[in-house]
Parts: structure tokens; C-alpha cells; sequence
């Protein structure tokens, strides 16, 4: 009952939103409007989950005296978004709470991305070299696109064309290909939950 | 700026200048600002979540309009909370059935349609004339079939296929390369906005 | 150790610091470098450009402070010229960060433009789960958002009478650094068929060319360069196009420190096939 039950409902749920889709009546979209309406409320049940699971992570790591001080900046930094934000009204921009997003959420997690460009140049240097014809192929037309930046007149206006052919004609059809095999793929595994061959979703007993 | 504005742009400025501390070494500071902002962004989402849709999409309609009928997923959705009983995790498996359910069913129709029936259909109505638009169009359909080889892996590449599957994998590096140069520009974007925030607070400042 | 041998083997933090330099000089010596404007971006430009004042469009703001840098110039100079032409707009947000974006847009520009929220614009919020939240708001908005991200119910307010779902609004604009753009392509436009368009970082943008190609997306903003593009069109400089210079010293920068490893890499091969070691 414990897995069966579960196989069940995912494959009535599944079926009947797969045949919704080709029944236009009445009946057909309050289910859909229904089925959308429930998932998006049990979803929000859900979510504080992860919440749950990060804050208690890091109380038990209070004990460890390596991790202890960390742990109560995060700790800290979270009571302190709660406590300035008792009011709907404080989730407007110019209460102190959305200071705090402004001041220090936004520009710390802007900057931990910006390390990137750092990553991706020494990645360019160190690893992007022609050690074969594959390696020269990725090579020249990163080259190429790179290039247009590069303002340089007449070359810039070819270069430009050249950009957007390989943007419109072989880079489009290689990526219709592999979204083409993605979108199988996904199709396949969808299919497979609906009938239950696929339950890697109910974690072990 | 004002004031306080300084103030806040100078914390702002302190935190950036901590995280780019990281490309020295690891250090004490890059800690505690990336420990911060893991707080900082689960507190805010917590009261995002709790004032925008617990109380607009749970409590509002059940205790205040008398939705009853919310009662029932707002019961499956607390039933997730037993993933975190060893004993009891079993239950919330009901309600992920539902959630997965609705999901796959929704997804099989719109996966066929945008990523295979609409591609094949642009694919072959584009228009094959004696002039360039011709010779891209034969070039596409050259370059999609043989990408679509290299991705049949029941068959080994050998002979005719092999050769096919081969012109797949160049066209895919095509493919690999655009995106690696368009990846150095935008890499380059998230640094130079940081820059010229530093740039823009030290004007302010002095 | 030859030269080239020790140019395979520079330490990373030196290119570090050579990247770091690049981005700075242009901030001590600023310099203008011209645009030329791509027909997809064109296409999302003359999209607003042809709404008539009192028209909807809907805007989903899907990116994080993490992506602002190329994001939000884009959205505020689609935001400003639509806000020009007097275009109602409802906005929404699939990301988790995303409301604070929507905040920091709507605070300033709508105070530029003096446009008073639920009269000229609406802000309908967050909801986890976009796929699902694409199909309820296909439906009805009121379904996923009852009241708006300040709590007012949607039937009071008077931008929202007689605007039901996307349907009613001219098209969908998604500004995303994330694969919510998958979301809006497969269960938006490809479920309920209304006109799409998307603004992407420069990571996604060329996946994406496909669907253009296929009438799936009506016009990609692709980038930093995209948004620079489109401030330009709307003749509204103002991040994008201030950032065009720095990348145009740090791609030559990082051009040649390609071409240096490469002139290193094929040196030392060939001294090694010379002396008969393995590469």
C-alpha cells in the first residue's frame, strides 16, 4: 500500500490530465483549472521544507566550534530578514527589509557570479586550445563570435554577417537537434511515470 | 546619495570587495559574507512565501472566504512535511503522487509539440530555392538529420553511419562554440556591472 | 623551462588580474563603441512600438540579483518605452528573487513616468512552480493570484476589469536567466499559442534561435549586447549600452590570451615531436 497506492493516483492523475487535453468541454477544464489551483497550494506547503532543513542543518552545526560562528551569521542573517518583515507592508521597496535585499543580498550574490568572468577567461587560456578537429571546430567559432565585439570597420560588418549566419543556420539546426532528442527524452520519462515503470520519485523504504 | 545611502552602498561595496577576496585564496571574509547571504536569502523568500502565498493561496481563502474546499491540498501539502519522519516518510509519497501525476500528464502533450512537431514542421517548410535561402535550407536539414544520427546510440557509428553521425558531431560543435562565445559575454556583463558599482560608490564617496 | 613552456603553465591568478585590468581601464578611460541593431531584437521593439496606448502587455521579470547585470537593462528599457507609449502592464514573477527585481523596476521607473500601480501597471507576485503557474494564470490570473503582491484583490482593482488571462493582453514578454523560458515556450506558447517573447543572458541566448526560426518566439534579446541594442532603438542609454566598452576590452583580452596558448600549446608540441616524447 505504501508504494502501489502512490503508482496509483500518479497514474489516474497522469492519464487524466494526458486525455484532458483532447476533451475541449466543461467538465474537462474545471478539472484542469482545479488540478493547476491544488498543485500550486500543496506546492506552497511544501517549500518550507527546504527552510526547515537548512536552518536545522545549521543549529545542530552551533556545537561544532570550527563551523559555530558561520553558522550564526547565516542563523543571524535569517532572523533578521524575519524580524523586519512582521508586516505585509515591509515587503514594499523602501521598508529596512528590502534594504537588507538591496544592500547585502543583492550585491553579494551578484559578485559570486561575477567571479565567473574570471573562471571563464582562465578557462579559455588554460583549456581551449586546438588539440584536435573537433577542439578546432568549437574553436573557430567561438573565435568568431567572440570577434564581433572587436570593432573594426569593414572587417567588423563582415564579421557580423558571418556571426549571424552561424547564429541562424548551423547553430540553430544543432540545437533543434539535441532539444529534439531533449524533448524525446522528457517525453519518454513522463510516459514511464504515468505508467509506473519509472518510481525513482518515492525514495526507499 | 544620501546619507544613509552611503552607508548602505559602502556595506554593498564591503561584501563585493569580500566575495572577489576568493580569487587570492579562500579567506575568513568570503566566508562570512557567503554565509550571510545564504541567510539573508532564505529569511527573505521565508517571509516572501509566508505573506504572498501562504496567506493569499492557503489562509485567506480557508479561513477567511470559506474555501473549504482548499482544505484538501492544503492536507496533502502538510502531508509532505513527513518526509522528515523515518517512521512515517511513506505518506508524503501520496501527496508527491498527486504533484507528479499532473505534472507528467501536462507535459507529454506540450513536449511533443514544441520540442518535435513544430521543429520537424520549420525544418521542412522552409524554402528550398536555387539561391542561398536554398542552400541554408539544404544545409539545415543536412545538419539536423546527421546531429539526429550522432544521438542514435542502438546502432555503432560504423560505415555510412559512422560517416553521417560524424558530420553530426562537427555541426554540434558548431553549435558548442556559439554558445561558449556568447557565455564569455555574458560572464563578462556580471563583472563589469560590479565594477561599475565600485566605480559609481567611489565617485559618490569622494 | 621555454618560454612557451612557461606561458602553458602561468599561474591562473595572473589571468586574473590581466581580466581585472581589462574591466577597469575603460571605467578610468570611458569610450562610446557604436551598436548595430539585430532583427530579433528589432522584432520585441516594434512589437511594443505597435501596441496602442491602453493596450496590455505582460511582462514576467524570471531573474535574480545574480543575472541583473544583463537582465535588467533590458526590462527597463522595454519597461520605460512602454511606459512612454502609455501601455498598461502586468507583471509577474516565476523566480524567488524576482519580486525584489520587480520592486527595483516598477519603484523607479514608475515614479519617472508617474504611473500609479493598479490604475497603469499590476504586479500580481510570486508563485513556485512556473509550469503550473503559466497553465492557472492561461485560465484565469485570479486562479494562481487572487490579490495582487500587496494584497489587493485583483477584481479591485481597475487596470484588471476585464482582463481574464493572456488572451487578453497583446503578448507575453519573459525576461529570464533561468529555464523558466522552457516553461513559458512549452506550457505558454505551446499550449495556448499566444505570441512569446524572451529576454535571455548570454549563456541561453543560442539556444533559443530555433524557435525563432519556427514562429515559437516572435523575438530573443539576447544578452547585455541585446539589451544595448534595444536602448539604442528606444533612444533611452543607459546600463547596457555603458557596458559595451568594457566588453569590448576584455574580449580582445581574452581573444589573445587564446591565441597565446594556442601559439604556446602548437610551440612546445612541436619541440616534443622533435624530441619524440608524447604530448
Amino acid at each position: 500500500m505504501k508504494r502501489e497506492i502512490p503508482i496509483l493516483i500518479v497514474g489516474i492523475t497522469g492519464f487524466t490530465m494526458l486525455i484532458q487535453y483532447f476533451i475541449p468541454t466543461g467538465w474537462s477544464e474545471f478539472i484542469f483549472t482545479y488540478a493547476q489551483d491544488w498543485t500550486i497550494v500543496i506546492g506552497i506547503l511544501a517549500l518550507p521544507l527546504g527552510i526547515w532543513s537548512l536552518v536545522k542543518a545549521n543549529v545542530s552545526k552551533l556545537k561544532v566550534p570550527g563551523e559555530r560562528f558561520y553558522s550564526s551569521v547565516l542563523l543571524g542573517g535569517f532572523l533578521i530578514m524575519i524580524l523586519t518583515c512582521l508586516s505585509r507592508e515591509n515587503i514594499r521597496m523602501g521598508s529596512f527589509h528590502m534594504d537588507i535585499f538591496t544592500y547585502v543580498l543583492v550585491p553579494i550574490q551578484a559578485t559570486l557570479f561575477s567571479l565567473l568572468a574570471f573562471y571563464v577567461a582562465s578557462a579559455a587560456y588554460r583549456a581551449f586550445r586546438a588539440r584536435s578537429i573537433l577542439a578546432t571546430i568549437l574553436l573557430l567559432t567561438a573565435f568568431i563570435i567572440m570577434f564581433r565585439f572587436i570593432p573594426l570597420g569593414p572587417i567588423s560588418d563582415l564579421n557580423n554577417s558571418v556571426v549571424t549566419w552561424i547564429l541562424t543556420i548551423p547553430n540553430m539546426a544543432a540545437k533543434r537537434a539535441l532539444w529534439m532528442g531533449i524533448g524525446l527524452g522528457a517525453t519518454a520519462t513522463a510516459m514511464k511515470i504515468i505508467l509506473g515503470i519509472e518510481r525513482t520519485y518515492m525514495g526507499h523504504d | 546619495m544620501s546619507t544613509y545611502e552611503l552607508i548602505g552602498n559602502g556595506i554593498a561595496a564591503f561584501l563585493t570587495l569580500c566575495i572577489f577576496s576568493f580569487l587570492y585564496k579562500d579567506n575568513p571574509f568570503y566566508k562570512f559574507a557567503e554565509r550571510l547571504v545564504a541567510g539573508v536569502a532564505t529569511g527573505y523568500f521565508t517571509m516572501l512565501l509566508f505573506w504572498t502565498n501562504f496567506q493569499d493561496k492557503v489562509w485567506e481563502p480557508i479561513f477567511v472566504n470559506g474555501q473549504y474546499h482548499y482544505i484538501f491540498p492544503a492536507v496533502l501539502g502538510i502531508m509532505m512535511w513527513t518526509r522528515f519522519s523515518k517512521k512515517y516518510s511513506w505518506v508524503s509519497r501520496y501527496s508527491l503522487a498527486f504533484y507528479i501525476g499532473i505534472g507528467s500528464g501536462v507535459s507529454i502533450t506540450v513536449y511533443l509539440y514544441t520540442y518535435l512537431f513544430k521543429q520537424l514542421q520549420a525544418t521542412i517548410s522552409m524554402p528550398l530555392t536555387a539561391d542561398i535561402a536554398g542552400f541554408n535550407t539544404l544545409l539545415v536539414v543536412v545538419a539536423v538529420l546527421s546531429a539526429l544520427v550522432y544521438f542514435f546510440f542502438s546502432k555503432p557509428h560504423t560505415g555510412l553511419f559512422g560517416y553521417v553521425s560524424k558530420v553530426g558531431i562537427y555541426i554540434l560543435m558548431v553549435g558548442f562554440g556559439a554558445g561558449f562565445g556568447l557565455t564569455v559575454m555574458g560572464r563578462i556583463a556580471l563583472l563589469v556591472h560590479r565594477v561599475i558599482f565600485l566605480r559609481d560608490y567611489l565617485i559618490a564617496l569622494f | 623551462m621555454t618560454f612557451f613552456e612557461k606561458m602553458m603553465q602561468i599561474d591562473r591568478r595572473w589571468v586574473y588580474l590581466a581580466i581585472g585590468l581589462a574591466v577597469i581601464i575603460p571605467a578610468i578611460i570611458p569610450f562610446n563603441v557604436p551598436v548595430s541593431v539585430s532583427p530579433e531584437v528589432e522584432k520585441i521593439y516594434d512589437f511594443v512600438d505597435s501596441t496602442d496606448t491602453g493596450d496590455y502587455i505582460f511582462i514576467s521579470v524570471d531573474y535574480d540579483p545574480a543575472s541583473m547585470a544583463e537582465l535588467h537593462p533590458m526590462a527597463t528599457a522595454i519597461i520605460n518605452q512602454a511606459f512612454e507609449k502609455g501601455i498598461k502592464i502586468v507583471f509577474v514573477t516565476l523566480s524567488q528573487f524576482g519580486a525584489g527585481m520587480v520592486e527595483q523596476l516598477t519603484n523607479e521607473l514608475a515614479t519617472k513616468h508617474n504611473k500609479v500601480v493598479g490604475e497603469d501597471y499590476v504586479f500580481l507576485g510570486y508563485r513556485p512552480y512556473p509550469a503550473i503557474t503559466i497553465m492557472a494564470m492561461a485560465v484565469d490570473f485570479r486562479v494562481p493570484f487572487p490579490s495582487d503582491y500587496y494584497g489587493t484583490p485583483l477584481d479591485s482593482l481597475p487596470m484588471m476589469n476585464g482582463i481574464k488571462n493572456f488572451f487578453d493582453v497583446k503578448g507575453v514578454i519573459d525576461i529570464t536567466s533561468g529555464n523558466t523560458a522552457e516553461f513559458w515556450l512549452t506550457y505558454g506558447n505551446g499550449r495556448f499559442g499566444f505570441p512569446l517573447a524572451i529576454g535571455i543572458t548570454g549563456v541561453m541566448s543560442a539556444d533559443y534561435y530555433q524557435y525563432l526560426q519556427s514562429g515559437q518566439l516572435f523575438g530573443i534579446i539576447p544578452g547585455v549586447k541585446g539589451a544595448a541594442e534595444y536602448e539604442t532603438l528606444v533612444h533611452y542609454p543607459g546600463a547596457g549600452l555603458d557596458q559595451i566598452s568594457y566588453q569590448v576590452i576584455a574580449h580582445a583580452v581574452i581573444l589573445l590570451f587564446i591565441i597565446i596558448s594556442n601559439v604556446a600549446y602548437f610551440a612546445t608540441r612541436r619541440k616534443k615531436s622533435k624530441i619524440g616524447g608524447s604530448i
